[in-house]
This record gives structure tokens, C-alpha cells and sequence, in this order.
């Protein structure tokens, strides 16, 4: 049974179509890839399955709830049973690792501080940064970053990890640490993940099923051995990291 | 084309009303949200460094503003209540527009670019780092953790703030006028006191509780619904500053009009001249 689904969802920018008619269902416990090109609407996909942004048409439904017509108190329970990793992290820069992994207990729960603390210990114990918790921010390099915001993520035990371009900015070596952690985090919390990332590596070694999207519509949906061979030129291209004529044609 | 003209001035006042209509709701939830934070430890722990960034780190600005308007006052008055022999009342005029007016509407300004940029600056980083949609969600509402302790902060320093101001401006004054233009010491203090009465003090500090709120609420609306970029943060902090400085000078009319109404009909015409 899918535990988000997405039905028949529009939305535009002004002029420009992001999303057209998308009907996408995310199963419980799976981890979903959306891949496509910058500006394909992949970032965009997920901010609706969260509620930051509402749909111009269709209909966004998570667990049997509505979402996208729901008012921001019920919203806010909502969210509370997912964890978002933002690209950059999206840490509080005035805030030590610590605060930052404990802040939605603080907020959400009536944890003692000596709960709190030993909360953050092992979200950054589970992330493989166990001794950062004094640090602020700024301290850290981007793939140590990308780490502290998914120990936050998990703080509350969610449901659902989704992942706005986990690898972006990493090196290889990186990359694979947070691929490994997404895996573990799949292993050991049993979420459910939702990863968009334009890393086909990475596509390849955490999802469980891969859906492409291209000019605001999805043109391929499959497990990744449908990718590995795909016969769409688009996606063969993609995967194969490609660029075609029209888009070379620029640089001529 | 005169048809495209009018297409977009109606664009254009379409897309002001909406942000007008964001602007007030954006208030009303603050306002909603401040009225409950008033009784949290919680939010009153997160408006303490808060205060600190208001308050403490706008007294030398303030009071520098304010003594030096003191001084511009006793310059510029002199010699016209000197060409008429009434230089005994300078303390009047002076002190009734330092407190009244000056004082705390160039406090207000003075908030508004040192406290009211640096919240836009502040908020709009955030908005442009993804921290506040961060918040939203952690399923915490931005507005509470992020908006009500800067409000709170600017309406309840801006009183202190002024009245800081004010004082100075009234030592600035009273130094000019006796030590340095000659004006005599009893009678300056004799008419200051005949002039400013409670009410006067009152409604200077009454202004300042409308400006702080007014730079709070429209330096935060402006961070939070900055453009992408540095190029959006700083235009941000301009808007922020000037919609601020805007917002004060209309507030001061509607309250000076509003104080004047409410004087007049409880004590009549008072006249500095007696």
C-alpha cells in the first residue's frame, strides 16, 4: 500500500510548467530515487510531500491524509513523522551540532536535558560522528554537514528519510559514506526513503525503484535494472551522462 | 499598446495587494503567537539574547543620537526666542520636542538601521540557507521561534531605548543652553517643568511601543520573504530599512493626531509660552 501518494499534481512558477500532471505512489518501507536533470522539478516534487509547497491542481496524500489542503497546525503533526535532509544541510549556524541534533526533541517532546544529550549521542554515534557535538557549523566540511543535518533528521524517529541531493558537492569517497548511511538508516530504522539526487551512482547503490522525471513529467519508473538498460534515448543518456545535440549545440 | 500598459500597472497593483494581504497576515500570526509566547519560559529564554541584540547593543547609537539632537536644538532655537527676550523658555521647547517628537522618532530610526537590518540580514540568510523551511519541517512554526522573540525584543526595548535617548537629549540641551549660551538655570528648569508634564512622557513612550513593534514586524516579514541570493538579502535590508523609516514617520502623524485629540479634550490648549 502506498504511504504517499501523489495525484495528478500541477504546479507552475509564473510561465514556467514544473510539474505536469504527476501522478506518483510511494510504497512504505522502499527506497524511492527521483532522478532527472537540474530543473526538472525533482527538489520541487519533494517540498509537496512535505508541505512547503501546495500543488496549483491534484492532490498530495500522505498515510491516508490529505496534506496539501491541510491548515499548518495539522500540517506540523504531519511533518513531525518525516525527516528532511536539505542539500546544504540547512543546519542552525547559531547553534552548536548538539543543539541543532536536539532541537525537534527539544521542541516536540518533554525529554529531560540528560535525555536530550543522550538522544544526540547516538544520532551522532549512528552518523559516525560521535565526538562533534561541540562544534559549531561553520566547523565542519560539507560532507560532515550533510551528516549532522540527517543525525537531526532521525532525532525523532521518523517514517519517512527523504533526501533533497544527498551527494551534491561531495567527493566520491563522501558520496559513498552517505550512500552507505542512507542504506544503514534503511536497515536499522526500517523508514521508508524518497532520495532525489541526479548521482547515478548513487541512484544505483540505494534505490530500490527509480522514477525519472524530464520536462515536468515522469518518463520512466522502474527498479534500476530497467535503468541499467534503459531504451528510452533520454534516460540512456542520462544514466550514461550525456549530453545531446541541442544542448551541445551552444557551445558550437 | 496602452493595452500592455495597463496590463501591467494592474500586474503590478495586483502583486502589491497580495503582499500587503502576506504582509498583514504574517502580523496577525505574530501577533497571535506573542500574545501566547508572553506566558512561556520557553520562548522568554529564546527572546533574552534577543533583548541583549535590541538593547544593549543600541545604546551608544541612541544615546549619541539623542544627546547631539539636544544640542542641534539649543543652537537652533536660541537666537529666535533670544531676538524676541524669552531665551528663559528655551527649556520648554526644547524638552517638549526632544520628548514629544525628536527624541523618539530618531530613536526609531536609529533602531530601525542598526536592529532593523541586522533581523532582515539575520532571517533572510536563513530563508536563503533553507533554515527556516528547516524549521517548518521539524513541524515548528517559524513565526513563534524565530519572529516573536525579535517583536517582543524591539516592542519592549524601544521604550527603554527612547527613554535613554531622551534623557541625553535633554542633558544635551540643558548643557548648551545655560553652560554654553548663557541661559540662566532656574528659569530653563522652571519652564521645562511647566511644559513637559506625565502626558508628554507618555506619549513619546507610547510612539516608541508602536515603532519598535513596527520595526520588528516589517524587518522580519522582509528577511523572511527575501530573494534568492546575497543580491536578495541586501535588497531585503534596503526595503526593510526604508519601509521602516516609512512606516515611523506615518505612525507619528496618526499618533501625534491622535495624542493631540486626546490632550485637547481632557486639559484643553497648553501653550509653552503660558
Amino acid at each position: 500500500m502506498a504511504l504517499i501518494e501523489l495525484k495528478n499534481v500541477t504546479k507552475r512558477f509564473g510561465q514556467l510548467l514544473v510539474l505536469d500532471d504527476i501522478s506518483l505512489a510511494i510504497e512504505a518501507g522502499k527506497s524511492t530515487v527521483i532522478l532527472g536533470a537540474s530543473g526538472s522539478g525533482k527538489s520541487v516534487i519533494l517540498k509537496h510531500i512535505v508541505g512547503l509547497l501546495k500543488p496549483d491542481s491534484g492532490e498530495v496524500w500522505f498515510d491516508g491524509l490529505r496534506i496539501d489542503t491541510m491548515r499548518d497546525k495539522e500540517l506540523m503533526k504531519v511533518r513531525r513523522r518525516l525527516g528532511f535532509l536539505f542539500q546544504g544541510g540547512a543546519l542552525f549556524d547559531s547553534m552548536t551540532v548538539a543543539d541543532n541534533v536536539g532541537f525537534p526533541a527539544k521542541e516536540h517532546t518533554s525529554k529531560s536535558p540528560a535525555e536530550i544529550a543522550a538522544l544526540v549521542q547516538r544520532c551522532l554515534t549512528m552518523i559516525g560522528l560521535p565526538e562533534i557535538g561541540a562544534k559549531m557549523p561553520g566547523e565542519l566540511s560539507g560532507g560532515q554537514r550533510k551528516r549532522v543535518a540527517l543525525a537531526r533528521s532521525i532525532a525523532l524517529g521518523p517514517e519517512v528519510i527523504v533526501y533533497d541531493e544527498p551527494t551534491t558537492g561531495l567527493d566520491p569517497i563522501r558520496s559513498d559514506v552517505i550512500n552507505e548511511l542512507i542504506l544503514k538508516l534503511q536497515r536499522e530504522l526500517k523508514v521508508t526513503s524518497i532520495v532525489v539526487t541526479h548521482d547515478m551512482n548513487s541512484a544505483f547503490k540505494v534505490g530500490n525503484r527509480l522514477v525519472m522525471l524530464h520536462e515536468g513529467k515522469i518518463i520512466e519508473d522502474g527498479p534500476p535494472e530497467l535503468f541499467r538498460n534503459a531504451t528510452n534515448p533520454i534516460v540512456k543518456r542520462f544514466v550514461a551522462g550525456e549530453a545531446d545535440e541541442r544542448e551541445l549545440a551552444g557551445l558550437r | 499598446m496602452p493595452i500592455t500598459q495597463i496590463e501591467t500597472v494592474g500586474k503590478d497593483t495586483l502583486n502589491r495587494i497580495a503582499e500587503f494581504g502576506e504582509f498583514c497576515r504574517f502580523c496577525a500570526s505574530t501577533l497571535s503567537w506573542a500574545v501566547v509566547s508572553l506566558f512561556s519560559p520557553r520562548v522568554w529564554r529564546l527572546i533574552m539574547p534577543q533583548l541583549y541584540e535590541v538593547g544593549v547593543k543600541s545604546v551608544p547609537v541612541v544615546a549619541i543620537t539623542g544627546g547631539f539632537i539636544g544640542m542641534v536644538l539649543a543652537i537652533e532655537t536660541h537666537a529666535q526666542f533670544k531676538s524676541i527676550g524669552q531665551e528663559n523658555r528655551l527649556g520648554g521647547v526644547i524638552n517638549v520636542s526632544v520628548i514629544k517628537q525628536i527624541g523618539p522618532v530618531l530613536a526609531a530610526v536609529m533602531l530601525a538601521g542598526r536592529v532593523g537590518g541586522a533581523l532582515t540580514a539575520e532571517l533572510g540568510t536563513m530563508n536563503v540557507t533553507e533554515q527556516i523551511d528547516a524549521l517548518r519541517v521539524m513541524g515548528s512554526d517559524p513565526i513563534r521561534h524565530l519572529v516573536v522573540p525579535r517583536f517582543l525584543a524591539c516592542v519592549l526595548l524601544s521604550p527603554i531605548l527612547t527613554m535613554y535617548s531622551s534623557l541625553l537629549g535633554v542633558l544635551g540641551g540643558w548643557v548648551v543652553s545655560t553652560q554654553g549660551l548663557g541661559v540662566p538655570n532656574q528659569p530653563y528648569w522652571f519652564y521645562s517643568q511647566y511644559s513637559v508634564d506625565n502626558w508628554q512622557i507618555f506619549e513619546g513612550l507610547i510612539k516608541s511601543v508602536f515603532f519598535g513593534g513596527a520595526i520588528g514586524l516589517i524587518s522580519c516579514y522582509k528577511g523572511f520573504s527575501c530573494g534568492a541570493g546575497a543580491s536578495g538579502v541586501g535588497r531585503a535590508c534596503t526595503e526593510a530599512f526604508v519601509s521602516a523609516f516609512i512606516a515611523i514617520i506615518i505612525l507619528n502623524f496618526f499618533l501625534a493626531k491622535l495624542n493631540k485629540d486626546w490632550y485637547e479634550a481632557i486639559y484643553g490648549v497648553q501653550s509653552v509660552f503660558g
